[in-house]
């Protein structure tokens, strides 16, 4: 096997995970503050992908337009869902709340099965089948784009947490929920909006992703399991660590996919997260609880 | 137990054991799996009703134990009697080495809940790929004649399977009522409560979670080789699946999670519900892909949001039985 092949392959699980990061930083964003885990976020993810695939479909929108109007939505559907259906989950026991999330994500995977059929849906636009070429090595241009939407979403996040009013009181509930409300801080409402925020990283991710595989409505709990497994190996909470667990999955993934079978390549993906847990279980970025 | 519940009890008994005589073989098919999912379901509450640790990966165990018996039987020709004991070993095994790591490794709450889908994902994957047990192709038992009751091989009429259930679910019901009364039952209860003060009044936490996760994976093994031999074909991409695990919980968290009858109830709940919805539907002539299980997901929705704590704590309390 020549090295210029790995190499691409490697470069491809890059850009790939860096997209799988941003899907998992929302994940990584809802847990941290809300501490709900999302057990609809694949499902979330899904519908994004659809969205933008029928933004394509009927308006001929690149994707990297549509995911404005699909990620405005999220937003507000991200906030309706917390402000309506989990925010009285809070105080209740973790299968509760599992229960809970996993009848949405029931509800919506199947949906888009009533609406939409099991057969795969894809966006066609010239530069899915250009590449940038260093030598023997190739950039798939799409991928490239999708990493860069990911990138830059991500960036965004950092500086809304970092300076914004709003990112900082949403950190302070994170931090200590009792002395939030003693500061007079509304933890319901930064809790529905941590919940929009989340949803806009997975509409965006969405929307990259549907440059680089076709939609099905199965891939709804796949996409839960990954993301999952990216946020556990990166650190629960930690948004690096979200990105970093990405990249690690995608090359993961895409090397098992090139040395061993396609099919084994999520094993790789649960024998990491089984590691970690073990080994390091705030994650390899996580700060100790 | 007051001597209403007994003779609610003793009603419920003695109707199920007279139903094959009355229902026909699509209601004895439904009652089978009902009952099929309060086992699955009361195993499962061992673990996470009484001693508080949610598994959300008990598909292993069901997947483990199928495959176990199945093969003995499909290369050798041994029979699940013997297949039973492999399964039960290889299942509390995979348990314990979960249960080792999680506990010894300080892992809980949402934490354990995704190692155990992360073992049995891996499993399932590892399935996929072992070809000695037909990989993803599946794997096929031998049929034999349905008229004919050969308990040596568990091949017969669905008669003989549906009182199989009926004795495995009856047997459930009695080891759990048993041991929530035992020693271990105001353990777990203690540890499910609050871990930490168990572990202050001198209770070996570890030991008693560990023996929580043999139980309920013993119990859940059974499951898998009834499976195996009712069913008759094994696909890793089936019997591992997440959703089955899912099946498993569902019951008891809308009957009533730590409950005795929870699960019995919700198991009998959600079957008739997701076949009474299939009727609807097919009764309207609306039968596309994905309805019934949208539907199914608003029921959900709307049972875990009105009754937080299952259907049967509520029932109980209006029929006047205890819990």
């Amino acid at each position: 096997m020549s090295w210029d092949l790995v190499v691409n392959v490697v470069i491809a699980g890059v850009l790939t995970g860096l997209v799988y990061g941003l899907m998992a930083l929302g994940l990584s964003v809802i847990f941290g503050v809300v501490r709900v885990v999302n057990f609809a976020h694949g499902e979330m993810m899904t519908i994004a992908m659809y969205a933008t695939v029928m933004l394509f479909a009927a308006l001929k929108l690149d994707p990297f337009l549509a995911v404005l109007p699909v990620a405005a939505a999220f937003f507000a559907f991200g906030y309706a869902l917390q402000a309506g259906l989990i925010n009285p989950f809070i105080t209740r026991p973790e299968h509760s709340q599992f229960m809970l999330l996993l009848a949405v994500a029931i509800v919506m995977v199947n949906a888009l099965l009533t609406v939409f059929g099991p057969d795969a849906r894809n966006v066609q636009v010239d530069y899915q089948l250009e590449s940038f070429e260093l030598g023997p090595i190739l950039f798939d241009r799409a991928r490239v784009y999708a990493a860069g939407a990911a990138v830059l979403a991500t960036a965004a996040l950092f500086a809304f947490f970092r300076f914004s009013l709003t990112g900082k009181a949403i950190r302070a509930c994170a931090d200590n929920y009792l002395g939030a409300r003693v500061a007079g801080l509304d933890v319901k409402r930064l809790y529905a909006l941590t919940f929009g925020i989340g949803s806009i990283c997975v509409a965006v991710a969405g929307g990259a992703m549907v440059l680089l595989v076709d939609v099905t409505p199965a891939l709804g709990p796949y996409y839960t399991l990954l993301a999952f497994v990216i946020v556990i190996v990166g650190g629960l909470g930690s948004m690096p660590g979200a990105l970093l667990g990405g990249i690690l999955i995608g090359v993961s993934e895409a090397l098992a996919g090139l040395f061993i079978a396609p099919s084994a390549k999520s094993m790789f993906s649960f024998g990491l997260l089984i590691l970690v847990l073990l080994l390091r279980p705030q994650g390899l970025l996580g700060k100790r609880p | 137990m007051n001597r209403r519940a007994a003779a609610l009890l003793l009603a419920l008994g003695a109707l199920l054991v007279a139903l094959p005589h009355v229902a026909g073989s699509y209601a004895l098919s439904v009652a089978t799996l009902i009952l099929y999912f309060a086992y699955t379901g009361q195993a499962w509450n061992v673990m996470m009703g009484f001693a508080g640790q949610l598994s959300l990966g008990h598909s292993i165990y069901v997947g483990v134990g199928a495959y176990a018996a199945g093969a003995l039987f499909f290369h050798y020709g041994i029979g699940p009697w013997a297949g039973l004991w492999l399964a039960i070993a290889l299942s509390v095994l995979i348990g314990l080495v979960i249960g080792f790591l999680a506990f010894r490794f300080g892992i809980s709450g949402v934490y354990f809940a995704l190692l155990t889908i992360a073992f049995a994902e891996f499993t399932r994957i590892g399935f996929d790929h072992l070809d000695w047990l037909g990989g993803p192709g599946g794997m096929f038992l031998k049929v034999a004649q349905r008229d004919q009751i050969d308990l040596a091989n568990f091949r017969g009429p669905p008669i003989m399977y549906y009182y199989a259930m009926l004795a495995l679910s009856a047997a459930a019901l009695a080891l759990c009522a048993w041991l929530l009364r035992s020693r271990a039952g105001y353990y777990w209860r203690a540890i499910r409560e609050d871990e930490e003060a168990a572990q202050a009044l001198g209770i070996n936490t570890f030991r008693w979670k560990m023996l929580a996760v043999t139980i309920s994976s013993a119990m859940t093994a059974i499951s898998g080789v009834f499976f195996a031999f009712y069913y008759n074909n094994l696909f890793p991409e089936q019997i591992f699946n997440i959703g089955r695990s899912i099946e498993i919980i569902l019951g008891p968290v809308i009957g009533g999670v730590g409950t005795l009858f929870g699960p019995i109830l919700g198991a009998a709940v959600l079957t008739l519900l997701s076949d009474g919805i299939t009727e609807a539907l097919a009764a309207f002539g609306w039968e596309i892909p994905g309805i019934k299980q949208v539907l199914y997901g608003l029921v959900l929705l709307a049972a875990i949001m009105f009754m937080p704590h299952g259907i049967w704590p509520a029932l109980a309390r209006r029929i006047g039985v205890d819990r």
